[in-house]
């Protein structure tokens, strides 16, 4: 079990600690944390999965982006407690050990990031999108990753990317 | 960025959440959370309890009932309108409007009705419920009530729910004959709120208008409802002159001010063009 106590400042009154249960990449996590923490925080700093970034920290970037229950969701705007008994999917759960997601040979065939801030949330909004529309035309990548924004690429890349992957997805 | 400390309640049943919201304890209702938790993270919200209600089943849905009345549940998010195809069918105003509230990812979670309860004077679905003369039916310990979409906002953030109600779903009337119109936004870029917005919901029989509603988001302290363009649409057909003299009149009855969105006449001159597509758009239809 892990336990949640990062955030410190004196405590107000008596706030019970929550005991929650979230599968992580299909791991099935038990964790004690306070109700203000946030999934993006408990990912991060709890359960080390640092790949989900925190860009903006005020809803507005999707960098911190990840599924829950399939759907895509800006975790700087979510409790970790609301996730109980729910799924959250985060970048490091596309790849396996030995195989590359097809969204992220994508990225690497098609040149899809510079800093790579952005990446792992727009990842996670392409599978969202991939996962309900296998086939999606440029407009379709355009509008699903419309809440994800880059300072790097011009967006360009990222689309041929994930067409890429769409593609490859659907030969195999 | 993190809330101050506040006691956290996820109920399954509706009684329950009631139960819990009469404790007092400066408690808030969670529902989508894409207003309420940047609040919290910023601490100009600080409740002491919150009440989370995505466990409480019957909420999600959006429905017509046998009289054609449209209901929006509470938990009905924006995302859940957008992919709707009952709203392409019967709701043109609202399958206009869904896509274009926050982006694909607040769509995911925010609601409809944590819109109108959040009551942000730049809001989108203010508009659209307004211009389709919709209500609000809240819950509470007396039991439930509805309350009008033009009663519901009392002021900026404020609506008139009582701390210990809950609104549990949106109603839009049926049309009493064939809908048209739209929702037509103008904004700096995706996610951003209103430059200018206008909400246009008519009805039809025969070529004449039955019923005209009209509100403009962006364009004043608060939803405008314009009454004026509204009566100088029913009771005639819709042909250009007087498209165009509802367009001149809602015009007027925006209070636009410049700011970094624009000029206060840009948006006055959007107003105009906005309410002649959305009813040009009607016209040729019904055409
Ligand atoms: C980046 C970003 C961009 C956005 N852009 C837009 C936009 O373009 N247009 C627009 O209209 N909105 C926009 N929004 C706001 C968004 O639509 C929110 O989803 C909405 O305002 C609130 O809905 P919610 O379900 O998330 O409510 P919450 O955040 O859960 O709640 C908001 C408030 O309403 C109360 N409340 C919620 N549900 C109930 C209920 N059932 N009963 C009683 N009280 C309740 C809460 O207590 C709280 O005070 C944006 C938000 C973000 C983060
Ligand atoms: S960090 Fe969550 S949206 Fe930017
Ligand atoms: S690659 Fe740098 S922000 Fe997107």
């Amino acid at each position: 079990m892990t336990t949640v106590h990062e955030i410190h400042e004196e405590a107000t009154g008596d706030v019970p600690i929550r005991r929650i249960t979230i599968t992580v990449n299909g791991e099935r996590r038990v964790v004690e944390c306070e109700p203000r923490l946030l999934l993006a925080h408990l990912l991060r700093q709890g359960l080390r999965l640092t790949g989900t970034h925190l860009g903006c920290d005020t809803t507005n970037c999707g960098a911190c982006t990840v599924l829950v229950d399939g759907r895509a969701v800006k975790s700087c705007t979510m409790l970790a407690v609301q996730a109980d008994g729910h799924e959250v999917t985060t970048v490091e759960g596309l790849a396996t050990a030995s195989e590359l997601h097809p969204l992220q040979e994508g990225y690497r065939e098609e040149h899809g990031l510079q800093c790579g801030f952005c990446t792992p949330g727009m990842m996670l909004s392409a599978k969202a999108l991939l996962d309900e529309n296998p086939d999606p035309s440029e407009e379709d990548v355009r509008w699903a990753l419309s809440g994800n924004l880059c300072r790097c690429t011009g967006y360009q890349n990222i689309v041929k990317s994930v067409l890429w992957a769409a593609a490859k997805l659907r030969s195999e | 960025m993190y809330p101050s400390r506040f006691r956290y309640e996820a109920p399954r049943s509706l009684a329950e959440a009631l139960d819990l919201l009469r404790t007092g304890d400066e408690a808030k209702v969670l529902a989508g959370g894409q207003s309420l938790v940047p609040l919290m993270k910023l601490r100009f919200a600080a409740p002491g309890l919150v009440v989370d209600i995505n466990n409480v089943p019957g909420l999600a849905h959006h429905e017509l009932d046998a009289e054609g009345n449209l209901h929006v549940g509470a938990l009905c998010r924006h995302a859940d309108l957008e992919r709707s195809q009952l709203l392409k069918a019967v709701q043109p105003t609202m399958a206009a409007a869904a896509p274009l509230i926050a982006d694909p990812i607040v769509r995911n979670r925010g609601t409809l009705v944590g819109s109108l309860c959040h009551a942000d004077p730049q809001g989108d679905w203010a508009s659209v419920v307004l211009a389709l003369d919709g209500a609000i039916v809240a819950e509470g310990p007396a039991g439930r009530r509805t309350i009008a979409a033009r009663d519901f906002v009392l002021g900026p953030f404020q609506n008139a729910l009582a701390p210990d109600e809950i609104a549990v779903e949106a109603v839009i009337p049926a049309p009493r004959g064939t809908p048209a119109g739209g929702y037509l936004k103008l904004e700096r870029r995706v996610g951003d709120f209103a430059t200018v917005g206008v909400a246009v919901a008519v009805e039809t029989q025969a070529d004449m208008v039955t019923r005209a509603g009209i509100a403009l988001t962006g364009v004043g302290g608060s939803t405008i409802e314009a009454t004026d363009a509204e009566h100088a649409l029913v009771g005639g057909a819709l042909t250009p002159d007087r498209v165009a003299e509802a367009a001149d009149l809602a015009a007027a009855a925006a209070r636009p001010k410049t700011d970094h969105r624009g000029t206060a006449e840009f948006k006055r001159h959007l107003v105009r063009t906005f309410v002649v597509r959305a009813l040009g758009r009607t016209g040729e239809e019904a055409a």
